[in-house]
C-alpha cells in the first residue's frame, strides 16, 4: 500500500497537506464482539478549505480530534474545533505522532484543555506511523461517539456531501443516508435543483469504489445516476425518492463562495486555449474555482479566477502547471471591493483594472477578516508588528502557558499579499493563522500603477490603502528593479497614483556584451547560444521594448513591506 | 566601405579552411581544437590524411573556384613547409584556384617559427596572421604564453618583409588592464601593424583553466564599464590611425580585409578539413553545415578508413540559415543585404524590431537594403542581435 493513500493528489503528498476530504468505510469488530461500520471522513484543516471540513461535519455524528504532538495546537484546530461543536458534535481528542523525540504529549494536551476548553483527559496517545494504539481509536469511536440515528422505513433523506467527474463512471455523487434506504434502479429526486435521476449503482469506499446494493441511514456512500455535469449537483442539496418523497429537505449548508481573485494568463499566449480546456477540466473537480475570459494589455488572453484563499490559489496554479503542463503568469491577488459611485449606483470590483474614474467614487468599502493567530510568546511582539503593519486592530491577546493567541481584525487586502509567507518568517514557522470573513468596512483606496519605460503594466496595477501606497509602490519597484534583467537602454521603474510619481528605480543599460572570436568557422555554437537566447526571450512578456520576466510578476507582489 | 575587390560578390567566394591541432603548450583562456603531444606527431601520416580529406571534399564540391585559404590551428607553424606546400598543392590540384588566392597561415611569433616563414612564403602562403597577442612581457606570461614582446616584434618584422600581407591579434580587456594602460599598447602595435590587425577581447570560455579561476574569483577580468570603455577607446585610435573595424574585432585598411575570414561572416561556401573544422558547403541547393571528429588521431583514423572526418552533416533548415546570416553578417561594418535575408528566411525581417533598433541608434538602414549596426550598437551586438532574430 502507498504511504499517504486518502492525500492521493501529488500537491498533497508533496506538502503533506489535505485538499479534498476523503471517505472510507470500514468493518470493525468491537471489543464488545459486535462488529460497527465506521463511515470515516478525512478532511482538509486549512482555512481556504472549510466549507470541505462544514460539510463532511454536516454528514457525521462525531469527531476525531488529530493533534500533532509534537506541534501542538494551532489556529486552524480551534477553528476546525469550533465548527465541529456547532454542529454538534461529540469531539474526541487523540495526539499523534507520540514517536516522534519531539513529541510532548503531556504539554498538547494541557493545550488543549487550556486554549480549545476541551476535556482531554481521555486524550489518545497514538502513532499513526508505527501504529501505536491505532485499536484505541477505533475502539473510542464505537464507544464515545454516537451511532447515527435513522429511520430504515422513513422515507430517503440524503445529504448530497460532494460530487466530482470521474472518467469512468462519470459524475460521482457522494452522499451520506439520513433516513431510508438508497439502491440501484431507485428514481431519486435533488429536492433544491427538483432534478430526477435513475441510480445507475450505488457504492462505498474502501477507500477504493466497493459497489454494494444499498446504502441505508448513517452509511457515507456514492452513486452514479447518468448525471452530465458536476454542475447539475448542488453541494448540500436533499437526495429523497421521487415516489415517495420525504417532506423536510436538509438544512444544507452555504455555498462557498470565492475572496480571491487574480489573472491567469498563459507565458505562451499559444497556450490559451490549452488553458481554457485546463480549467474546464479542473472545474469539473472543483466547483469552488471561479473563471471567465480577461483581456490584458500587457498579457493578453487569459483568465480572471476566484478562490477560496491563497493556498487554494497556489494549488490551483500549480496544478494547471503540472497535471497540463502549462506556463503562467499570475497576477496581483485581489479581494471584492464594493463601491458606491457618485449618482448612488453600487458596484463590485475584483479587478483594479476595472477601478472607476476616482473622481465618480463616493465611497470604497473592503472585506475585513477577523484572525486568530497562535504564536510561541518568543516570537508575539514581531507577529503583532506584523498585524499593526497591516493595519490590524487588535481584538484579544491571551496566553496560554508560553504560548500566545492573538486576535486581530484585518482588511483581507492586506492578508492576500503575503501576510501567511511574512507570519511563517518572522515567527520561524511556529505560529498558525486561521481567519473568517466579518465585514465590508469604508477604506481610502487608491489605485497604484506600476510604470516600466513610461508605460503602465496593467497586470501589475493594485488598489492599496492610501497610507500603505508609497511603501509598497517603493518595494515594488526595487523589487523589479532586482528582476528585470538590462537591455540595451536604461528603463524607468516607477510607482503612480494617478499622475503623481511616488516612487522611482532605474534599470542601467548594460554597455557591453561579448562577442568573441570565431573559431575556425564554428558558427553552429554561435548559433546555439543565439537559440539560447531566443529561448530566453520566449519567457518573457515584451512591454513596449522591455522584455519582464515571468518570475517578475510573481516576486514583485510578495515583497515585503 | 570595402573596396571594389572585397564587394559581397553573392555566392562567389569559396574558403578552405585547413585545422593543424597542435600546439606545444595549451593557453589558459583558449577553448580552440587544439592539443599538445608529448611523443612527436607524425606529421607524414597527418598529411596523407589532409590530402585524402581534401580529395574527397572536392568530388563533393565541383566546379568551385577556390578564393581563400586559411591555415588555423592549433599552431599551423609546427608543420613543416613542405607539408604546407603539398596541402596547398593537393588544393589546386582538385580544385580551381583564383589567380589572386588569399592564403593565409597562422603562426605564433617564437624565434623558431619565424625562421620557417620564408619556407612557409616558397610553398604558396601569401599572407600570415600572427598570434601576438600583446606587447608586455608580464600579460604575455599571465596569458600563457612562450613568446616575450621582443619575440614577438622581431617575427613581425620577419613577416613584413617575407610575406605580401600580414596582420597580427592581441587580445585587451585583460585582467587589471585599465584604458589608460591599453592606449600606448595599442599606438605601439599600430606603429608595428601593415593593413590588418584583430583585437579580441578577453573572453571566459567554458572549460578551461580561465574559467576555473574565474569562477573561482582568482581571476578578475575589468567590469563592464571598463571593457566597453576599452572597446571604444580601440575604435576610436584604429580609426585614427587608418585602421577602422570592418568587423566587431577585425581592423583593416580598406581593402586589405582578411578575405577567408568575410567568407564567414558574409554566409558564403567553405570547406573544412582536418580535426574539428567545420564547413558549409551547398548541396543540391541545401545548405550543410559539416563538421570534422575532433580529436587528431581519431580523425586520421576516420579519413584513412572512410577518405573523411566528417562526424556531423547536416542540412540547416531555413531559420537556422537565416540565424547564421545575422549572426555572421552583422558582425561586419557593411551589415547585410535585407533582400537576401528576406530569400534566405522567407520573410523578412520584423519591421517593429527595426524599427525599435534604429530609433535606439543601434542599427541604421540604407536606400540599397542594407542594415548595418553602428557604432552605437556594436557593443551590444549580441543583444542587437538576438531582438532582430526573436
Amino acid at each position: 500500500m502507498v504511504e499517504q493513500v486518502l492525500d492521493s493528489m501529488d500537491i498533497e503528498r508533496e506538502r503533506g497537506i489535505t485538499i479534498k476530504a476523503q471517505t472510507v468505510r470500514l468493518n470493525y469488530k468491537a471489543r464488545d464482539g459486535k462488529t460497527y461500520i465506521l463511515n470515516l471522513i478525512d478532511t482538509p484543516g486549512h482555512v481556504d478549505f472549510a466549507y470541505e471540513v462544514n460539510r463532511s461535519l454536516a454528514a457525521c455524528e462525531g469527531s476525531l480530534l488529530v493533534v500533532d504532538a509534537s506541534q501542538g495546537v494551532e489556529a486552524q484546530t480551534l477553528a476546525n474545533v469550533y465548527h465541529a461543536l456547532d454542529a454538534g458534535h461529540e469531539v474526541v481528542p487523540v495526539l499523534n505522532k507520540v514517536d516522534l523525540p519531539a513529541a510532548e504529549p503531556d504539554k498538547v494536551k494541557q493545550q488543549i484543555e487550556d486554549v480549545i476548553g476541551l476535556d482531554a483527559s481521555n486524550a489518545i496517545r497514538i502513532s499513526a506511523k508505527t501504529g501505536q494504539n491505532v485499536p484505541e481509536v477505533l475502539e473510542a469511536i464505537v464507544t464515545r461517539l454516537p451511532p447515527p440515528k435513522g429511520d430504515r422505513e422513513a422515507a430517503l433523506k440524503a445529504l448530497l456531501v460532494d460530487s466530482w467527474y470521474d472518467s469512468y463512471l462519470g459524475v460521482v455523487v457522494l452522499v451520506r443516508v439520513v433516513d431510508g434506504t438508497m439502491k440501484k434502479g431507485q428514481l431519486i429526486r435533488m429536492m433544491g435543483t427538483n432534478a430526477t435521476y435513475e441510480v445507475d449503482r450505488v457504492g462505498v469506499f474502501t477507500p477504493k469504489l466497493l459497489p454494494v446494493d444499498e446504502l441505508g441511514p448513517g452509511e457515507i456512500g456514492f452513486l452514479t445516476a447518468s448525471i452530465k455535469e458536476v454542475a447539475d449537483t448542488r453541494v448540500g442539496d436533499t437526495i429523497t425518492d421521487d415516489r415517495k418523497p420525504t417532506e423536510n429537505a436538509l438544512p444544507g449548508f452555504r455555498p462557498s463562495i470565492p475572496v480571491v481573485f487574480c489573472g491567469l494568463f498563459p507565458v505562451d499566449a499559444a497556450q490559451f486555449e490549452d488553458l481554457r480546456a485546463a480549467m474546464g477540466r479542473l472545474r469539473l473537480n472543483d466547483a469552488s474555482f471561479s473563471y471567465e475570459m480577461e483581456t490584458s494589455a500587457a498579457l493578453g488572453f487569459g483568465f480572471r479566477c476566484g478562490f477560496l484563499g491563497l493556498l487554494h490559489l497556489e494549488i490551483i496554479q500549480e496544478r494547471l502547471e503540472r497535471e497540463f503542463n502549462l506556463d503562467l503568469i499570475a497576477t496581483a491577488p485581489s479581494v471584492i471591493y464594493k463601491m458606491t459611485l457618485r449618482g448612488g449606483k453600487d458596484i463590485e470590483i475584483h479587478n483594479p483594472v476595472d477601478m472607476p474614474d476616482p473622481m465618480q467614487i463616493l465611497e470604497i468599502r473592503e472585506p475585513w477578516i477577523e484572525a486568530t493567530i497562535l504564536t510561541p510568546d518568543d516570537y508575539l511582539g514581531a507577529v503583532l508588528k506584523l498585524c499593526q503593519d497591516r493595519r490590524g486592530a487588535q481584538v484579544d491577546l491571551t496566553y496560554v502557558g508560553s504560548r500566545a493567541m492573538a486576535k486581530y481584525n484585518l482588511p483581507l487586502n492586506e492578508v492576500v499579499f503575503d501576510f501567511y509567507d511574512r507570519l511563517k518568517s518572522v515567527s520561524k514557522g511556529y505560529a498558525s493563522f486561521d481567519y473568517h470573513l466579518t465585514d465590508y468596512k469604508p477604506a481610502d483606496l487608491v489605485k497604484m500603477s506600476i510604470l516600466v519605460n513610461d508605460e503602465a503594466v496593467d497586470a501589475l496595477s493594485m488598489l492599496v490603502h492610501r497610507t500603505r501606497a508609497e511603501g509598497r509602490g517603493r518595494a515594488m519597484v526595487e523589487k523589479l528593479k532586482e528582476l528585470i534583467p538590462s537591455h540595451m537602454f536604461q528603463i524607468p521603474i516607477q510607482a503612480a497614483i494617478g499622475g503623481k510619481i511616488i516612487a522611482r528605480e532605474t534599470v542601467r543599460a548594460f554597455r557591453k556584451d561579448v562577442t568573441a572570436k570565431c573559431y575556425g568557422g564554428d558558427i553552429s555554437r554561435k548559433r546555439k547560444l543565439l537559440d539560447k537566447q531566443k529561448k530566453g526571450k520566449k519567457r518573457m512578456r515584451q512591454f513596449g521594448k522591455v522584455d519582464i520576466p515571468q518570475e517578475a510578476f510573481i516576486a514583485a507582489l510578495k515583497v515585503d513591506v | 566601405m570595402p573596396s571594389d575587390d572585397v564587394q559581397d560578390l553573392g555566392g562567389q567566394a569559396f574558403g578552405v579552411y585547413v585545422h593543424w591541432p597542435f600546439c606545444l603548450s595549451k593557453c589558459p583562456y583558449c577553448d580552440f581544437n587544439s592539443h599538445v603531444r608529448h611523443v612527436a606527431v607524425d606529421e607524414p601520416r597527418f598529411l596523407r590524411a589532409f590530402v585524402t580529406e581534401i580529395e574527397t571534399t572536392a568530388k563533393r564540391t565541383p566546379g568551385r573556384t577556390v578564393s581563400s585559404i586559411f591555415l588555423g590551428g592549433g599552431t599551423p607553424s609546427l608543420m613543416q613547409p613542405q607539408t604546407v606546400g603539398t596541402i596547398l598543392d593537393t588544393i589546386g590540384k582538385h580544385w580551381k584556384v583564383a589567380p589572386d588566392v588569399e592564403v593565409t597561415l597562422e603562426a605564433n611569433p617564437s624565434s623558431v617559427e619565424a625562421m620557417r616563414f620564408r619556407g612557409y612564403r616558397a610553398a604558396g602562403v601569401n599572407r600570415v596572421s600572427i598570434g601576438v597577442q600583446s606587447l608586455e612581457d608580464g600579460a604575455l606570461k599571465a596569458l600563457g604564453r612562450l613568446h616575450n614582446a621582443r619575440e614577438a616584434l622581431d617575427a613581425v618584422a620577419i613577416a613584413r618583409t617575407t610575406f605580401p600581407r600580414y596582420s597580427f591579434d592581441l587580445i585587451y580587456a585583460r585582467p587589471g588592464q585599465t584604458p589608460a594602460s591599453w592606449k600606448p599598447e595599442l599606438e605601439r602595435a599600430l606603429s608595428e601593424a601593415g593593413e590588418h590587425l584583430s583585437l579580441y577581447q578577453l573572453t571566459i570560455e567554458p572549460d578551461t583553466p580561465f574559467h576555473t579561476l574565474h569562477a573561482g574569483g582568482k581571476l578578475v577580468v575589468p567590469d563592464e564599464d571598463t571593457a566597453r570603455d576599452l572597446f571604444d577607446v580601440t575604435q576610436e585610435i584604429c580609426t585614427r590611425a587608418g585602421l577602422p573595424a570592418y568587423e566587431i574585432s577585425n581592423h583593416a585598411r580598406p581593402g586589405a580585409e582578411c578575405r577567408h575570414n568575410l567568407v564567414y561572416w558574409r554566409t558564403h561556401e567553405y570547406a573544412g578539413i582536418g580535426p574539428g573544422a567545420h564547413g558549409r558547403l551547398d548541396i543540391e541547393g541545401q545548405r550543410h553545415a559539416t563538421a570534422t571528429e575532433r580529436r587528431p588521431e581519431a580523425w586520421v583514423m576516420r579519413v584513412e578508413s572512410d577518405g573523411h572526418g566528417i562526424v556531423t552533416d547536416e542540412e540547416l533548415l531555413r531559420e537556422e540559415r537565416a540565424d547564421e546570416f545575422l549572426l555572421m553578417g552583422l558582425r561586419l561594418a557593411e551589415g547585410v543585404d535585407l533582400n537576401r535575408y528576406s530569400a534566405i528566411a522567407g520573410k523578412p525581417l520584423d519591421p517593429l524590431q527595426i524599427k525599435m533598433l534604429s530609433e535606439l541608434g543601434f542599427i541604421e538602414t540604407d536606400a540599397s537594403g542594407r542594415l548595418r549596426v553602428t557604432q552605437a550598437g556594436f557593443p551590444v551586438l549580441d543583444a542587437v542581435v538576438a531582438d532582430l532574430a526573436a
